[in-house]
């Protein structure tokens, strides 16, 4: 089971209330569909994905990138028993969507960077830190029901 | 790898000449938060006496890597001839395992984007993410 200090399950509860999942959600999957388009192989039905302009504007993207984010605040509902939490939403993804795992990562990686560019100075060391470990948490269990 | 195309390497230029009075600062942040957030990159610098955000130590090597990024720029055009003395350091001297290149590159684009929002679009991050990818590739061209 994962530990999570006082301070870890502050900072990640912190982070998510002062989110607009309308906003970040969005934010986050366009751009990784921009910066790792190869990640756009699971959306082949959301319509334009041309270009970086025509992922920022689709509607699809923007609906599913808020999707994703009410996806990660199970997570921060659920921080002791995130494995549970995501263990259908596991087998969707693996038995249903078939995405690769490793795509996981992307999202996360731009998912920091979005609540990076949010919060600015108060996205310290300390808090990356935080949401580093919570969001390798939420990918792990993501993965588990893949056989 | 994929190579640069002539728009990733134009994007880079545009956003070097918007962030490089900040160079150091970026630097320090990055190798700061990477030695926070992703503890096992702490193994290279035991012989550190101070690790923490503000340590001299952390600034100094903040500066030398984003000398060296200043220094990729300047050869984007041929970074893997360009870059061979970094290389043969860090595969003969430092030899840091090249997974932690992809780590400190995650790092410097999360500083750039916590200092530059407005700037740090998704464009400009593809171009940056894929500019590092290959500095990275680079780096470690001559470890075997």
């Amino acid at each position: 089971m994962v530990e999570w200090t006082e301070c870890e399950r502050a900072t990640i509860k912190d982070i998510f209330a002062k989110l607009d999942y309308d906003s970040v959600g969005p934010a986050a999957l366009s751009r990784c569909l921009i910066v790792y388009p190869w990640t756009q192989r699971y959306f082949g039905n959301f319509g334009n994905l041309y270009n970086a302009a025509a992922i920022m504007g689709n509607p699809n993207v923007a609906k599913h990138g808020t999707i994703i984010l009410h996806g990660l605040d199970r997570g921060v509902k659920n921080m002791d028993n995130m494995k549970d939490t995501y263990a259908e939403l596991s087998v969707l993804h693996s038995e249903k969507l078939h995405v690769d795992p490793d795509n996981f990562k992307l999202i996360s990686d731009c998912l920091t960077i979005v609540v990076a560019s949010r919060m600015g100075k108060a996205f310290t060391g300390e808090v990356q830190a935080a949401l580093q470990k919570f969001l390798a948490v939420v990918v792990s269990s993501l993965g588990r029901q893949y056989h | 790898m994929t190579s640069l195309t002539a728009k990733d390497k134009e994007a880079v230029k545009a956003i070097w000449a918007i962030v490089s009075g900040k160079k150091d600062d970026i630097g320090t942040d990055a190798v700061a938060r990477m030695l926070t957030v992703y503890p096992q990159t702490r193994t290279y610098f035991s012989h550190w006496k101070d690790l923490s955000p503000t340590s001299p130590a952390v600034r100094k090597h903040g500066v030398t890597v984003m000398a060296g990024v200043a220094d990729a720029v300047s050869k984007i055009d041929d970074l893997k001839g360009g870059l061979l003395a970094l290389s043969e350091l860090h595969a003969f001297t430092l030899r840091v395992d090249p997974a932690n290149f992809k780590i400190l590159s995650h790092c410097i684009l999360v500083v750039m984007a916590i200092m530059f929002p407005k700037e740090f679009t998704p464009e400009i991050h593809v171009a940056m993410d894929k500019f590092l990818a290959a500095v990275a590739l680079a780096l470690a061209e001559k470890y075997r």
